[in-house]
């Protein structure tokens, strides 16, 4: 039978029970690989449910470094018998099946195809532990512990882990390693050791560090000077401001007076959560708020108001599967044009794609700063793939000579100096108008803010002209916007082509691997990573550099192909949707395979130039 | 346009408050409401209160909702910033303003649609966090600028003005702040100014939240016979519990009335109350007294007045949170950003 081979280049994946402990030992057998200095990327794949239901885990290994979903699973641990049938049938023909044997299954629960290894877990647990809960949690590090041995991942590597985990709880430790060498003793012992794939200490890791984009975005917010965050649990954003609570907990107390240099307030709803963001910004400070997509639908009135009456607030919006409560644990990259456009009337927002935690990290600090520059809402828009999984990415980085941009605030001085203040008006030509804190100065600067209609003096105003007047400039302030935001990153091809592809977010590092493989099967496409809306100009320029672009996203409506050509009025022809929408992480294998299959039609029914003008 | 300026002559023998503000600083624009209408006195209320208690116009933050109550900031205190935010939505909003800048003093304007009923939520979770602020509800029974349609607040079997029968029950946003844990509660009525400024005087010196209740006629559409929110119905059947002086701590405390129907109750700020109580063993500090009082009287169609509840000691969100005393939108750089060591030290954690 065939045999699977292959070192540092694995997908492992683990199905478990929900709330049986597995998740940590899960995430020491992923930590262990990298601690080796071999690039993995973990995946949770869990459905809306508590307790007792599926849950599974899925562990990229890679030297080369790829950290999307591949597809395929070369080796099922198999803990949960009530998903047994999928999970055996996801193995590759000759990978390998992990199970707990303590009880007997029949021949027909197995395939022919793949390699079998049965180990008495449970019998195992029974014999050395009496307690049920520890009878339970150590049978996941028994099963690492075995795996240790069959991938032949160190024992020293975990034994450190565990040290580090457990510091200054010795019993914890002790009774862990002892659970580990439990499983290494049995493994070799009883199992054939090693199998065809297995883990070989390498040194591709770097100085890279394993963070999730929800922590990472909270920690931007720090970073940025975000000082009130209002929010309502919704998954997958509800870490955001857990970790914001963390951080702010050990970096933003006052050493000398044991006060908070912030606020967190959990509000009774999304709308209330927003509202207060929407306040704090009217009054000067630095205010987030983090949500998913039925949040972003309850809040877009008060989005409306703050687009209208000019207020900055940022909000991250950690996408799940929708519409309706849709897949509240899966992933899409689904909200583009709710929050593009969100709220009613002619609406546009500026939002930021950010491919990983590096970039949650930047791009919500970013958000902060262009909320206040161009006093509108922001959103970042993540998503459950990067919010809620650990990545491998560049260490946060922050240049200690950055100022916060608070942007257009006029101070007392310069009102006093006799500066004329128009709250609405377009003094610098970039559609941004000056503001003023409230309380800043006894008689001058104070003003009305109201999402009704005014003139450039904030006064209460239903002429046209003046109406035309400010929804314009609010149409130079996005253009200005897209001077601002974070421009797009170009991976051109090795040769001239004139295919390109556009993608975003999530979908980066397995747009990264399935550019390698196109390119070796002679496909070869300039790539453009679109980092925000409003589009900045480079984006015209790809467009029309090529004449047939890609544009690969996690949704089915392809809203961000809806958005390019709504936007840049660009001939809809010439975009191919690439589109995934199940609610896992898209893979290389799909995008390589659909953008594969579309050129070689193309090859049998080649587009004219001409047919094509005509279209245009 | 529907907004006039007031033309700023100052008559020079205006009289000027400690602070040098005179009467017509505290004004904003001309009302464009009704000939008439409650909310106009209770504008008048407040520009009445803040200038004897020599508030600085600019330091005051004023937020409503949406509905002729909360169009009325727009018509005093023009030198301090307003916002008119969304319809029931005023308390958030003033929430993360408060949060931003705890110096300010907030007053949200609201009116009885915009809090009983799109807004009841975020008028429970204002009172309930305790914002420091002056809550003031505009409560004429209708939704006057949609044109007199019943609010949560109408009676049961009152009439509108179209002669439709309102068979829902009524929200008494007073029992509701009692219960919820606002800090100060009082009911006024617009047409009794003597007893209402002092109502919201005691509101703005008060250290946490504080709601005040005010009857305002709408003379447009719940000014008849049938509405227990109209002028008559309230001057009939106001059922007064207490009059309050409000006596600055730095005035001499003479005790003008006869002991023992006299309470004096010291602000956070060591600023007096000084209640006259009208009713014979009404204690303004029990909360659950209060709430029975109100209650009980209101079973017998009587509308009671005056301050109803107050907690001397309160305290707010801010000493719930912690926040530093600076405020935070003044926290420069080097307080909120940790900086590059910490980002290091943070980085070597991660791997
Ligand atoms: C979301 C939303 N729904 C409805 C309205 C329409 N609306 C404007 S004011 C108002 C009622 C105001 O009533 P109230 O708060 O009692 O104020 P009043 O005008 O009586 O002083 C309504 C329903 C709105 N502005 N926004
Ligand atoms: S409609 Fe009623 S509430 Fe509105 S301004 Fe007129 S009287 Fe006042």
């Amino acid at each position: 039978m065939k045999q699977i081979e292959a070192i540092n280049d694995f997908v492992i994946k683990f199905a478990n029970v929900n709330g049986s402990g597995s998740a940590s030992a899960n995430e020491l057998f992923a930590k262990a690989i990298l601690r080796m200095g071999v690039p993995v990327s973990p995946r949770n794949i869990f459905p809306s449910n508590i307790q007792g239901l599926p849950t599974w885990y899925e562990v990229r290994v890679s030297e080369q470094g790829w950290l999307g979903r591949r597809g395929g699973i070369d080796m099922m641990v198999a803990m949960n018998p009530q998903t047994w049938d999928a999970d055996v049938a996801e193995i590759e023909p000759g990978g390998y099946l992990f199970y707990d044997s303590t009880r007997a299954l029949p021949p027909s629960k197995f395939r022919d195809d793949i390699h079998v290894i049965g180990m008495p877990l449970t019998e195992i647990c029974n014999a050395v532990y009496t307690d049920p809960r520890q009878r339970q949690l150590f049978k996941n590090i028994v099963y690492v512990g075995a795996l240790s041995v069959l991938l032949e991942i160190e024992p020293a590597v975990i034994e450190k882990l565990f040290g580090e985990q457990y510091k200054g709880k010795e019993k914890l430790l002790a009774s862990n390693v002892q659970a580990l060498h439990l499983g290494r003793d049995f493994a070799s012992e009883h199992l054939k050791a090693p199998l065809g794939i297995r883990v070989r200490r390498a040194d591709r890791v770097g100085d890279s560090i394993f963070v999730d984009g929800n922590s990472a975005a909270a920690l931007g917010c720090v970073y940025g000077g975000a000082t009130v965050a209002a929010w309502y649990p919704i998954t997958p954003s509800s870490s955001v401001a857990e970790a914001f609570q963390k951080y702010c907990g050990k970096y933003r107390v006052d050493p000398a007076t044991g006060q908070n240099h912030y606020a967190i307030v959990q509000a009774e709803d999304e709308i209330a959560s927003i509202g207060m963001v929407v306040g704090a910004g009217w009054n000067g400070a630095r205010a987030f708020t983090a949500t998913s997509g039925p949040g972003v639908s309850l809040m877009t009135e008060f989005i409306g108001l703050a687009y209208f009456a000019e207020i900055p607030v940022t909000i991250i919006n950690v996408q799940r599967g929708g519409p309706s409560t849709g897949m509240p644990t899966r992933t899409q990259q689904a909200d583009l044009l709710a929050c593009a456009y969100a709220s009613h009337g002619d609406t546009k927002h500026v939002l930021l794609f950010p491919e990983d935690p590096t970039e949650c990290f930047e791009h919500a600090a970013a958000a902060l700063d262009l909320a206040d520059r161009l006093q509108t809402p922001v959103f970042v828009m993540t998503d459950l793939d990067i919010g809620m999984n650990q990545r491998l990415c560049a260490p946060f980085a922050w240049d200690e000579a950055r100022e916060l941009d608070r942007g257009k605030v006029m101070t007392a001085q310069e009102l006093e100096a006799g500066r004329d203040f128009g709250r609405y008006k377009d003094v610098d030509g970039d559609g941004i108008p000056w503001r003023t804190l409230p309380g800043t100065h006894p008689t001058k600067g104070s003003y009305f803010t109201r999402g009704t209609t005014r003139n450039a003096y904030a006064q209460y105003s239903e002429r046209g002209p003046d109406y035309i007047y400010n929804v314009e400039r609010l149409l130079r302030k996005f253009a200005t916007a897209a001077t601002l935001v974070p421009q797009p990153v170009l991976r051109a091809a090795s040769c001239k082509t004139r295919l390109g592809v556009i993608y975003f977010g999530s979908t980066s590092p397995a747009m990264h691997e399935a550019l390698e493989v196109l390119t070796g099967q002679g496909i070869h496409l300039d790539a453009l990573r679109l980092r925000a809306f409003p589009f900045p100009a480079s984006v015209r320029d790809f467009l029309d550099a090529h004449d047939e672009v890609f544009v690969v996203e996690q949704n089915r409506d392809a809203q961000m192909h809806s958005l390019l050509v709504n936007e840049l009025e660009v001939d809809p022809a010439r975009l191919v949707r690439v589109l995934h929408f199940d609610g896992t992480p898209i893979t290389a294998r799909f995008i390589a395979g659909a953008i594969t299959q579309q050129v070689h039609a193309e090859v049998v029914k080649p587009r004219s130039r001409k047919s094509r003008e005509k279209v245009a | 346009m529907t907004y006039i300026t007031k033309p700023r002559l100052h008559h020079p023998s205006l009289e000027a408050n400690k602070v040098g503000y005179t009467r017509r600083d505290y004004e904003g624009k001309i009302s464009t409401l009704c000939a008439g209408c409650g909310h106009d006195s209770i504008s008048a209320a407040i520009i009445q209160a803040c200038w004897e208690l020599d508030i600085e116009p600019h330091r005051v933050a004023k937020l409503s909702g949406i509905g002729c109550s909360s169009k009325t900031p727009d018509y005093f205190l023009g030198a301090s910033h307003g916002f008119n935010t969304v319809h029931g939505r005023m308390p958030s909003v003033l929430t993360g303003a408060n949060l931003a800048n705890r110096d300010l003093l907030y007053l949200g304007v609201s009116g009885d649609g915009d809090s009983a009923s799109i807004g009841l939520g975020q008028f429970a979770h204002a009172m309930r966090r305790g914002v420091n602020m002056v809550y003031i509800v505009e409560n004429n029974g209708v939704y006057g600028l949609t044109k007199g349609q019943f609010s949560a607040t109408a009676d049961r079997g009152s009439k509108s003005k179209k002669g439709v029968l309102n068979s829902d029950s009524a929200i008494d946003l007073i029992g509701m702040a009692l219960q919820l844990g606002a800090t100060y509660v009082g009911r006024g009525f617009s047409g009794d100014k003597a007893q209402l400024v002092p109502l919201i005087k005691g509101a703005i010196r008060h250290g946490g939240a504080a709601f005040i209740d005010v009857i305002s006629p709408c003379v447009a559409f719940n000014n008849h016979a049938g509405s227990t929110k109209s002028y008559d119905y309230v001057r009939e059947h106001n059922e007064a519990v207490s009059r309050i002086d409000f006596i600055s701590s730095r005035d001499e405390l003479t005790t003008t009335y006869a002991p023992g129907e006299v309470v004096e109750v010291e602000q956070h700020d060591g600023m007096v109350l000084r209640l006259r109580k009208l009713h014979e063993g009404y204690d303004p500090t029990h909360r659950v007294a209060a709430m029975n009082f109100v209650q009980e009287r209101q079973a017998q169609g009587e509308v009671v007045t005056g301050l109803l509840y107050v907690e001397p000691d309160a305290t707010d969100l801010h000493a719930a949170l912690n926040t530093s005393a600076r405020p935070l939108n003044a926290l420069g750089q080097e307080a909120l950003c940790p900086g590059v060591a910490a980002l290091d030290r943070l980085n070597a954690s991660l791997r």
